[in-house]
């Protein structure tokens, strides 16, 4: 019934600091199911963006919905959770009564068992909050998010402080508890963390969105792609007059294409030349993500 | 499309119960590990529970034997007192807790749940009143224990004076709990709570304080409390200053405390 909605509609958010504009007229549209990384420098406005989304900061224009409804909403019913670089815990409870405490705010609710067991820290739900490392107060405020079996979960840079092994366990047991139907925001400035799990990139920059597509487009987009083939004798011109190619290389019988458009390149060397060994290679993310977030710095 | 839609719960047939939770999210299982968490802090133990029992040792102890002119004991007076001074520090390091929790960011925690933050208040305040009854008891207890001997009524009715009138200090708590948030606000209120005790005639009768401290006195907040819990023990009746005392300051607290609520509700 509410799958005419959106997950999440921003629509022309915008919110000033002083002199400084955090987030400048963002609009997104995030569709039930979705898994989307929002990429951005420090200071691109990622968190102030959240903020909005969860009704935690108010807007100066623009507005948010969530499924439809309002932020608030959204919370009352436990259709959305978060996890948030800034919410505090009690130091002085242990980690199972945080869970169970916080159990008791909604109407419905997973089990404290099951969702320690989800975010695995079952080991430690003795152990007093104020005693946890990071990492472990992080899968805390994870299992917390568990609790209302959330259409919308929405994570703030969830694996900020934590080690490689940490961070690869966190996104394994989020992956391990989304269910289908679960639409996923999380904001990171790691890139193989948005590459890896996101199915879709936003990209921001000073509080705008820089780039929006799957990981091989935002990818695309930014560097392109490099064709490689052998092909004795290529004529040069002819590859750097088709469309989308940025650059073209001979080193020997090898060619090299830069290229936006590496289909249509491999495409026209496999069928109108006597091109063999191709290969299409992808510049990384990185490469994307600066590219994109530093290209216009001081322009 | 979305007009019939008590709960969604057949939607998905093993899909959550949606609606928000009742009473904005307050609960008694919740109350429970509150007052738990609140039960195990050695500081909140030894301010309200454990040094107005030593004090009582120290100062009630040696007047043992002494009467009032209603013929009730010294001993019971300095308890009853005590008992105040208990109840009173306990309900306003629990009120003025929200000060720590937003300090810590708990407060913003809280807000990614359905919990209504007037269910967080009036769980605040039960707690409070939960830690501030225990207060009392174990000031009559040890009272008891060291020889005090009062009849059924008198007990009851003190002993609920002293309760009830430290509700006034759980909206002080949330008052200042409100306007600092700071994680060790209880060390600066302590002594403040300590001072206005002693105006209010809980650690010194009032008569022995200069004549224009005595005056002042009946301006401060605990004197309404303390003249309204030790009525049934002097037999001497309530005031009417005493009860105005005790209705301004209420209102000036919840009052206080309310509008500082409301401001810190409404920044989002």
């Amino acid at each position: 019934m509410t799958s005419t909605h959106a997950a999440v509609e921003l629509s022309g958010l915008t919110k000033t600091f002083g002199a400084v504009t955090a987030v400048d007229g963002l609009s997104l549209r995030v569709e039930p199911g979705e898994v989307v990384a929002f990429l951005g420098p420090n200071g691109a406005g990622k968190t102030t963006t959240i903020d909005m989304l969860l009704g935690l900061a108010r807007p100066d224009a623009g507005s948010a919905r969530i499924l439809g409804g309002s932020p608030a909403d959204a919370i009352a019913r436990g259709r959305v959770a978060a996890v948030l670089q800034t919410g505090g815990l009690l130091k002085d409870l242990t980690v199972g009564e945080t869970v169970r405490l916080t159990a008791n705010f909604y109407r419905h609710s997973r089990s404290a068992e099951e969702v320690l067991e989800r975010a695995g820290i079952t080991d430690i739900a003795d152990r007093v909050v104020g005693r946890c490392s990071g990492g472990q107060q992080q899968r805390l405020r994870f299992a917390l998010a568990l609790l209302p079996d959330p259409d919308l979960m929405v994570l703030d840079e969830p694996t900020t402080g934590m080690d490689v092994e940490g961070r690869r366990e966190f996104w394994q047991a989020l992956r391990h508890d989304a269910r289908s139907g679960r639409t996923v925001i999380f904001a990171t400035h790691y890139l193989d963390e948005a590459d890896a799990y996101a199915d879709r990139i936003v990209l921001v920059r000073q509080g705008r969105i820089v780039a929006d597509g799957t990981t091989a487009e935002i990818k695309n987009l930014a560097a392109g792609r490099l064709v490689r083939a052998t092909l004795p004798g290529a004529d040069q011109a002819a590859l750097a007059a088709l469309p989308g190619v940025d650059a073209v290389e001979v080193r020997g019988d090898s060619v090299l294409v830069h290229t936006s458009d590496s289909d249509r390149i491999a495409r026209h060397l496999l069928t109108r030349t006597e091109a063999r060994d191709v290969e299409i290679t992808s510049r990384n993310l990185e490469d994307a993500f600066l590219a994109l977030t530093t290209d216009q710095t001081g322009a | 499309m979305t007009t019939a839609l008590p709960t969604t719960a057949t939607d998905r047939g093993v899909q959550a119960d949606r609606r928000p939770p009742a009473l904005g999210g307050f609960s008694p299982a919740a109350l429970r590990i509150e007052l738990r968490r609140v039960l195990r802090n050695r500081r909140t133990l030894a301010f309200t529970l454990i040094m107005p029992a030593v004090f009582f040792l120290i100062f009630g102890l040696p007047q043992r034997g002494q009467q009032l002119d209603s013929g009730n004991s010294v001993i019971a007076y300095i308890m009853v007192s005590l008992a105040v001074y208990a109840a009173m520090v306990a309900t306003t390091s629990i009120g003025a807790a929200v000060a720590t929790e937003r300090a810590l960011g708990w407060s913003r925690q809280l807000r990614l749940t359905p919990l209504r933050p007037t269910a967080y208040v009036a769980m605040k305040v039960v707690t409070a009143m939960a830690l501030g009854l225990i207060a009392v008891c174990v000031e009559f207890a040890v009272g008891a224990a060291a020889g005090v001997r009062l009849s059924a009524d008198v007990w009851l009715l003190t002993g609920l004076g002293a309760w009830l009138g430290s509700l006034v200090f759980a909206a002080f708590g949330l008052f200042v709990g409100y306007l600092f948030p700071a994680e060790n606000v209880m060390q600066f209120i302590g002594p403040i709570l300590a001072v206005l005790a002693m105006f209010g005639g809980l650690f010194v009768p009032l008569e022995v304080l200069p004549d224009v401290l005595q005056h002042v006195a009946r301006f401060t907040p605990v004197y309404g409390v303390g003249e309204l819990a030790r009525a049934p023990l002097t037999g001497d009746g309530v005031s009417t200053g005493a009860i105005a005392n005790l209705a301004v300051w209420t209102v000036v607290f919840a009052v206080g405390a309310a509008r500082l609520f409301r401001r810190d509700t409404a920044r989002v």
